[in-house]
């Protein structure tokens, strides 16, 4: 199996375990090294944690025990407010973008800049929104359209243009092509890939249980199972693997096909 | 005697059902008022913290207090002459019709006027708050503000419960207005009462602190309401349905709330009053 590189982690998840009933632990000993500069993917079935796991990850969730560095600070050591400026570093698309309904593209893009970069002028959060906007590959004539005038793709690229505009070194995508066709599915992917090519130095981690999306852009994947992490390495490590479960897995994602992902 | 035991247990344990129903009750109702109270006491604080929101309080207050005024004087004009009618029927029968004036004028300002304020802006604005709150949670709009480093209680909930606190006097005042205005034009023009004899009557009965009454209490339904309706709305759980029922158990709380907090307000200003007159 190929070594992980975990020299230089931007994400470090240590032994975590979360219980909200106090019986029953949906992570249970979680380790994971999310290295610098690479896309990880992490896979795994419904139910299995990995929502849980990115909301520890986010600082939105406490871990019952365990230890949590991003940037190799330890988040539970965090005040609320140092916490709240950790999460500057994230660039988060949600799964349905959650873009604010009641705002435009364009006030959506603004609304980060407004709250963290008051310094600016408005002609120059302006200029960087419309910068963000073209970027993720919307045309100039939606940026004045509220969300709901808005496609699937359309919002999902308004929601990573508003998750790039502080520049964020870490970006966070909660399964980015749920409930996309497949068209949608692989501009979604591509989006990915070259947002995180373009910001030098920047660690993608992604959620999702798309096999074949975990595959064309992982560079690292890791699959969770019980709350546990059941396999962490390259794509090759996972066609490669004995686990009964991983190959499972790995085959009812091929036999379904991308489509019904 | 079998039988009697068996009866005897049967009684014993429906009692035990029954108090342990109530004991839930009281628990859950006390474990859900010192949440919504630690909920409040934190967006208030919340409030007076950096970064203020001040543009966000104007937003609020324009939705809160400006959009409801239409529906204020339509329901204060109505509620003062149909009071007044009654009223005028009433004290007809007595030959004391020159009462009606400051009789209106004292259970608009002291009651009326509150609470069907109260209720109607719940009805509105509240309603508004705990659907947009809870959509927001379902769509994991209040997450993306977290992940954004916005503190989603000090952004949505604290300039919602200030401008709800200081809208709801102002809306108070304009009901008490409307209806007296009400009352004037049915028991002057159309009843034909004396002018000079129906407001100097109400202007000998009717004090500024009867009208401070009304506004107190205003303010602390305002408050109130818009709280309970925040909690329910930013607490959702589940998807449209979730939304549905926060909205309704913040309506409904918040009415019920209204009503008894007024029997309370009343006897506390009361005392107020005969203490400091």
């Amino acid at each position: 199996m190929t070594e992980v590189n975990t020299k230089d982690c931007a994400i470090e998840v240590d032994n975590i375990r979360k219980t909200f009933d106090g019986t029953e632990f949906v992570l249970n000993g979680i380790n994971l090294k999310i290295p610098r500069g690479k896309i990880t993917v992490i896979i795994g079935f419904s139910g299995t944690g990995k929502s849980v796991l990115l909301k520890h990850i986010l600082g939105l969730l406490n871990p019952t025990s365990g230890i949590i560095r991003i940037d190799g600070e330890d988040i539970n050591e965090m005040t609320e407010e140092e916490r709240a400026l950790n999460r500057t570093k994230f660039g988060v698309l949600f799964q349905y973008a959650a873009l604010f309904d009641d705002m435009t593209v364009m006030e959506n893009v603004l609304f980060p800049l407004r709250e963290h970069r008051r310094e600016l002028s408005k002609k120059r959060m302006e200029a960087i929104a419309s910068e963000k906007l073209s970027q993720s590959g919307l045309e100039k004539k939606h940026f004045h359209k509220l969300p709901s005038e808005l496609s699937g793709g359309m919002r999902k690229r308004c929601g990573l243009a508003r998750a790039l505009a502080l520049d964020p070194q870490l970006l966070v995508y909660d399964e980015p092509t749920t409930g996309l066709d497949p068209v949608l599915t692989e501009m979604v992917d591509d989006l990915i890939v070259s947002t995180h090519k373009r910001i030098e130095g920047a660690s993608t981690l992604v959620v999702s249980h798309d096999l074949y999306a975990a595959f064309r852009i992982g560079d690292y994947v890791a699959m969770l199972d019980s709350g546990r992490v059941l396999l962490h390495g390259t794509p090759k490590d996972f066609l490669e693997t004995d686990i009964e479960l991983v190959k499972r897995f790995i085959q009812k994602g091929f036999h379904k096909g991308p489509a019904e992902n | 005697m079998s039988e009697f035991l068996k009866a005897r247990d049967k009684l014993n344990k429906l009692i035990d059902q029954i108090v342990l129903t109530i004991l839930e009750l009281v628990a859950g109702f006390v474990s859900a008022s010192g949440r919504l109270v630690r909920f409040t006491s934190e967006c208030i604080a919340l409030f007076f913290t950096r970064p203020y929101r001040w543009r966000e309080l104007i937003i609020h207050m324009e939705f809160i207090g400006n959009k409801s005024v239409f529906i204020i004087c339509l329901t204060g004009i109505f509620t003062g002459m149909a009071l007044s009618f009654q009223v005028y029927l009433g004290f007809e029968i007595v030959n004391a019709t020159s009462l009606v004036g400051p009789t209106v004028g004292l259970g608009i300002a002291r009651e009326l006027g509150p609470v069907l304020t109260g209720m109607i802006v719940a009805a509105r604005a509240g309603g508004a708050m705990a659907a947009r709150l809870g959509t927001m949670r379902v769509t994991e709009q209040i997450d993306a503000l977290e992940v954004m480093a916005v503190r989603p209680k000090q952004y949505l909930i604290s300039p919602r419960i200030i401008a709800a606190s200081i809208a709801m006097p102002i809306l108070t005042g304009v009901f008490i207005f409307v209806a007296m205005l009400g009352s004037y034009v049915l028991v002057v023009k159309v009843l034909k009462l004396d002018e000079a004899i129906f407001w100097d009557k109400t202007a000998y009965w009717l004090n500024p602190n009867h009208i401070n009454e009304g506004l107190i209490k205003a303010t602390v339904f305002g408050f109130v309401f818009s709280a309970i309706c925040c909690f329910e709305g930013y607490y959702t759980k589940g998807g449209a349905r979730g939304v549905g029922e926060a909205t309704n158990r913040g309506v409904v709380l918040s009415m019920v709330m209204i009503i008894i907090l007024d029997f309370f307000l009343m006897n506390l200003i009361d005392v107020y009053y005969k203490v400091f007159p």
